[in-house]
């Protein structure tokens, strides 16, 4: 595991228990992520990715342990989180822009610091589709880029994002993630991610870490040494290489073969 | 164009077989008036006679019973929804006493309202409110969890997440409730005043013409209720269709 110093984790994890009717999913797990880190989570259907970041989010109670961000928890810090199906996140009576404006309220801000954040949101993400469309009316990409613009408008201290990407074409994957790493990397934004594909994991994350089945432990935790910002020629960087091989081979060893 | 021809053309059809019924003498002319006698009868009933103002207070009936029933099968029903297990509990006692006949209800009412304009209201409202809070609350439990939690996460309180979210998740439901409780208000206010002491509205004018053989004036009132009960339904539908804009999207 790598070495994080208390002060420099965003979020801890300690001796965290689950069980769904009476099966464990988690029995003792702990887990740092440093600030600024992109961490993408990987690892087998059900082994409990979902459970563990809607634990850390508050959405779902824990049997046991702590999570802790920077010693509060979660009640005490603002998190973005980002669902898989944006279809049924998004408030389809709210246009786009106020979908995105929501959260900003709920935080009690300025009229003028909310229009501030939202235009440097249409800036960084280079939104050049209308914001006052309801979110029916707009694209899937284009859906869940406004979901992501939400969750990322309160400055959040943790970014959860639940395969953000799996109900989207390719391309719209690939010019999402382009502008994600971008962002989350000039903004310095602590990022979880869940994802289903490999190459995606590697591309946008600072670490990875391997699931088991359950009872979910850490099967490798491995950190992504590539340069930042990643094109398309990390794709076949001799690193990328390496560690894509190193993924497979612990997925094929540690979570397959179990 | 097309949309109102073929219904036009369907009412026409209706009218000639009427008619036809008449020219052949199928029946009694004293029971079975002609449709311009009728139209003649009512027309005459609008202009000299008492209809316009019977319709005005089936109306108002109908339309204070509902706003009562609203009031109060809303937010009842929201609330319901958003405790399942309360709503699991009184379930049953809310089926029941939708499925139970209103008109049943009279007598129990008439003793809590006493001979008056507040039983006739009360019977309505309670039908409406019923059906109201019913689908109020079917619209909230049907509301997606994944909304529900993304307003949590983004700090929504509690009672935000009702407003915000639950509320309009339940909207389209409500609407359909509303649009039902308004044809069932209609339904009993005309019952309400055929048997419970009235000297007006629509119900009354066909009890009226009926005991009096005025059976043209007694066809036109029934079709003037049809009418009355037609509209409330298409504004409602009018309504969900321009208000609702994001369902089935
Ligand atoms: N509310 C629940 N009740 C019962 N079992 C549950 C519940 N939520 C999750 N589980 C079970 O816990 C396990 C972990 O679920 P989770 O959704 O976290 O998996 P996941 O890793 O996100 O899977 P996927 O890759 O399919 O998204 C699964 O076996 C699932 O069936
Ligand atoms: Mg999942």
């Amino acid at each position: 595991m790598n070495a994080i110093t208390p002060r420099e984790a965003a979020l801890s994890v300690r001796g965290l228990r689950k069980a769904f009717a009476g099966v464990p999913v988690y029995d003792g797990f702990a887990l740092d992520v440093k600030r600024g880190d992109i961490l993408a989570i990987f690892g087998p259907n059900g082994c409990g990715k979902s459970t563990l970041i809607n634990m850390a989010a508050g959405l779902l109670p824990a049997d046991a342990g702590e999570i802790l961000y920077d010693g509060r928890t979660v009640d005490e810090v603002r998190i973005g989180y980002v669902f898989q199906n944006y279809r049924e996140a998004l408030f389809p009576w709210r246009r786009a822009a106020e979908n995105i404006r929501y959260p900003l309220r709920r935080m009690g801000l300025k009229r003028a610091e909310i229009e501030r954040r939202l235009e440097a949101l249409v800036a960084d993400f280079r939104v050049r589709f209308d914001l006052n469309a309801y979110p029916y009316s707009l694209s899937g990409g284009q859906q869940q880029l406004v979901s992501i613009m939400r969750a990322l408008a309160v400055e959040p201290e943790v970014l959860f994002l639940d395969e953000p990407f799996s109900a989207l074409d390719y391309e719209t994957t690939l010019s999402l993630r382009t502008l994600l790493q971008q962002v989350l990397k000039a903004r310095k934004t602590t990022t979880i991610l869940v994802s289903h594909d490999l190459e995606e994991s590697i591309v946008l994350a600072d670490r990875i870490l391997m699931l088991t089945r359950r009872p979910t432990l850490v099967a490798d935790d491995i950190a992504v040494e590539l340069a930042w910002p990643r094109e398309a020629a990390t794709l076949s960087a001799p690193n990328f290489v390496a560690i894509k091989a190193r993924c497979l081979d612990v997925f094929t060893r540690a979570v397959a073969g179990a | 164009m097309r949309g109102i021809l073929v219904p036009a053309a369907g009412a026409a059809g209706f009218v000639a077989l009427w008619w036809l019924a008449v020219l052949l003498r199928l029946a009694d002319p004293v029971l079975l008036p002609s449709p311009l006698e009728t139209f003649n009868d009512t027309a005459k009933s609008f202009t000299q006679g008492p209809l316009l103002h019977d319709l005005w207070r089936t109306v108002t009936r109908t339309v204070l019973s509902f706003l009562v029933a609203c009031g109060i099968g809303v937010p009842l029903g929201l609330l319901l929804g958003a405790k399942e297990s309360i709503y699991r509990a009184v379930e049953f006692v809310v089926d029941f006493f939708r499925s139970t006949p209103a008109s049943a209800l009279f007598p129990l009412f008439l003793i809590l309202f006493g001979v008056g304009e507040g039983t006739k209201i009360a019977v309505a409202a309670f039908g409406a409110a019923l059906v109201i809070l019913f689908n109020a609350a079917y619209g909230v439990m049907n509301a997606r969890r994944t909304r529900l939690l993304a307003a949590r996460v983004m700090g929504a309180s509690p009672l935000r997440v009702v407003f915000d979210v639950m509320l309009w998740e339940a909207m389209p439901q409500i609407l359909v409730g509303m649009r039902s409780g308004v044809s069932l208000a209609l339904v009993i206010v005309v019952v309400a005043e055929m048997f419970i002491g009235s000297t007006d509205g629509l119900g009354q004018r066909v009890i009226v013409a009926q005991s009096l053989f005025e059976s043209g004036l007694m066809y036109g009132v029934i079709f003037v209720a049809g009418a009355l009960g037609y509209l409330l339904n298409l504004t409602f539908l009018l309504l969900e269709k321009r208000f609702i804009h994001w369902a089935g999207k």
